[in-house]
């Protein structure tokens, strides 16, 4: 009946004793980037987390497209020291992948020259490349993508957006992604979801960038960081979505952006 | 008299089996107890798992107390005990309490209420030393055949579910993402951990079994590029420290056990000199 990849149905997260996520309802379409942002705190990571199967969901539903593909690249990845393991290894967890086809997925990602480094030897934006190559090696339908540029600077962070970009219309592979980067991502997304705790606004990239939601969380243009400081708790949005909500809006971290 | 000896002696050697020397019965124990630990202990370090060892191994005392008491076979109530710890320890552990401290209790506690226990046990008084540091010289066929029994289905649960056990390892989110369950794989470390408790019991003891887990594992580790090697490296590592420590023990008739665990400790000294050296030159 639908031809969403993914879908969240009303879906609510507690964790420990807080509702992190309150009555979330989104679809992801073949194809399309969607990028959810939101200030620290806001539930982006447990969002996607959530759809993924990774943390359990209390109330609503979550339903995938039959045989849907995932590739998932998480936000950090620690690995201990003691465990000895080369990138190529790696790129075979769980699932076994050939010789050829790492080395291929690694050169397509921009370091081949890793293939027989150990992990722990990676700097950041090589294991950054490393954790995307191994997502797409699943041959995904759908990328999740969680602050994929996190610990980057900025031209590495604009250099793996644009690499985003390219292997996305190579595979034809639809991104779900989560960032507090507001200029990048608005430009190279679709639709982009404005999340704190619940759905604030959603839309295309102007559409939201002009929401009065939006602009309650992030501010306008360079005022944005700015703007997070100032953020006014009271905003009151409830007429977009028909619920209302009584949950403080004033847990995000101030070290955001 | 002499002619009669002459005669029973070639009747009793055929009658024996290489299973009748108690040399090579502490040797057999020994390496099946290292094949198991090896690959095992290596997850232990890899998940920093060292102190849920000790707690896991002293519970077993407590373990030998019951099953004494109760009239049971040693091995199951270790087997029982340490499975009932390990479950505690790793519920605690999801439960978010801080593990440091609340290990460093129940590896204590369970050591402590386990000796008390012994006690009540007409006769196990004496044998306590066997408990705590190992008996391998005594191993019997019966005993062999349960280390035996054991260690092929510890090394058959981690073979078996050996990548899934890496990726949970590694990661539990992307384990979570890849339709692999962290919980069932924690729950299989945890089994595979109190059998290998319950087989290393009679082999090095109580207090030493988280010895054997660890040392052969981090020696493998300065050695290996691969988890496979790493794995495959501890399980050579603690047969080679069983030999080397029975020698030890024959030649200089120190305790078998400790003897067996102080050449694992060689081995991991040169191994770490052996690497300091490589990434000096």
């Amino acid at each position: 009946m639908t031809a969403a990849l993914i879908e969240a149905r009303h879906i609510c997260v507690q964790l420990g004793t807080q509702e992190v996520l309150h009555d979330i309802s989104l679809q992801v379409a073949p194809g399309e980037i969607v990028t959810i942002l939101g200030p620290n705190g806001s539930g982006k990571s447990t969002l996607l987390r959530a759809l993924l199967g990774i943390v359990p969901i209390t109330r609503g539903k979550v339903l995938r497209r039959a045989g849907l593909r995932l590739g998932y690249m998480p936000q950090k990845l620690h690995i201990d020291r003691t465990m000895p393991l080369t990138a190529r290894r790696f790129l075979s967890l769980p699932l076994r992948h050939d010789r050829a086809e790492t080395d291929a997925m690694l050169a397509r990602v921009g370091v081949p020259e890793v293939a027989e480094r150990p992990m722990t030897g990676l700097s950041g934006g090589q294991l950054q490349r490393v954790l995307l190559a191994r997502a797409l090696l699943t041959r995904p339908d759908l990328l999740v993508l969680d602050e994929p540029t996190q610990g980057l600077d900025q031209p590495g962070e604009a250099a793996f957006y644009q690499l985003i970009d390219e292997v996305r219309r190579d595979s034809g592979a639809a991104v779900l992604m989560v960032s507090h980067d507001l200029h990048v991502v608005m430009s190279a997304s679709d639709r982009v979801i404005c999340l704190n705790g619940h759905i604030c606004c959603e839309g295309t990239p102007r559409v939201v960038s002009s929401a009065p939601e939006y602009r309650a969380l992030f501010g306008l243009g360079t005022k944005g960081a700015l703007a997070l400081y100032q953020h006014d708790h009271d905003h009151d949005h409830t007429h977009d979505h028909g619920h209302s909500h009584d949950h403080p809006h004033h847990d995000h971290e101030q070290d955001h952006v | 008299m002499t002619t009669g000896t002459a005669t029973t002696t070639p009747i009793m050697i055929t009658s024996r089996t290489m299973f009748d020397d108690f040399l090579i019965r502490a040797a057999l124990a020994g390496i099946g107890v290292a094949l198991a630990a090896g690959p095992l202990g290596s997850f232990v370090v890899w998940r920093r798992m060292a102190y849920f060892g000790d707690a896991t191994s002293h519970a077993a005392i407590l373990g030998v107390a019951l099953a004494l008491a109760l009239d049971l076979p040693v091995g199951l109530g270790t087997l029982a005990v340490a499975l009932a710890m390990a479950v505690t320890v790793a519920t605690l552990a999801a439960r978010g309490w801080a593990m440091d401290t609340t290990l460093g209790v129940l590896a204590h506690a369970a050591l402590a209420i386990g000796l008390v226990a012994v006690s009540f046990v007409p006769g196990a008084r004496g044998d306590l030393s066997a408990w705590l540091f190992g008996d391998i010289l005594a191993v019997s066929k019966a005993d062999l055949a349960f280390i035996w029994g054991g260690a092929a289905l510890v090394l058959g649960l981690i073979l078996w579910r050996w990548s899934a056990l890496l990726t949970a390892t590694l990661n539990e989110d992307l384990a979570a993402a890849s339709g692999l369950n962290p919980n069932r794989e924690r729950l299989i470390l945890t089994l595979a951990l109190a059998l290998t408790v319950a087989v290393a019991l009679k082999v090095v003891g109580a207090l030493l079994i988280a010895a054997m887990l660890i040392i052969p594992a981090a020696t493998a580790r300065g050695l290996a590029r691969s988890p496979e090697t790493m794995a495959a490296l501890a399980a050579v590592v603690g047969g080679a420290a069983v030999l080397g420590g029975l020698g030890l023990s024959l030649g200089a008739d120190t305790p078998a056990g400790p003897s067996i665990i102080a050449v694992a400790a060689l081995a991991f000294a040169l191994s770490v000199s052996l690497g300091a050296l490589r990434r000096g030159g």
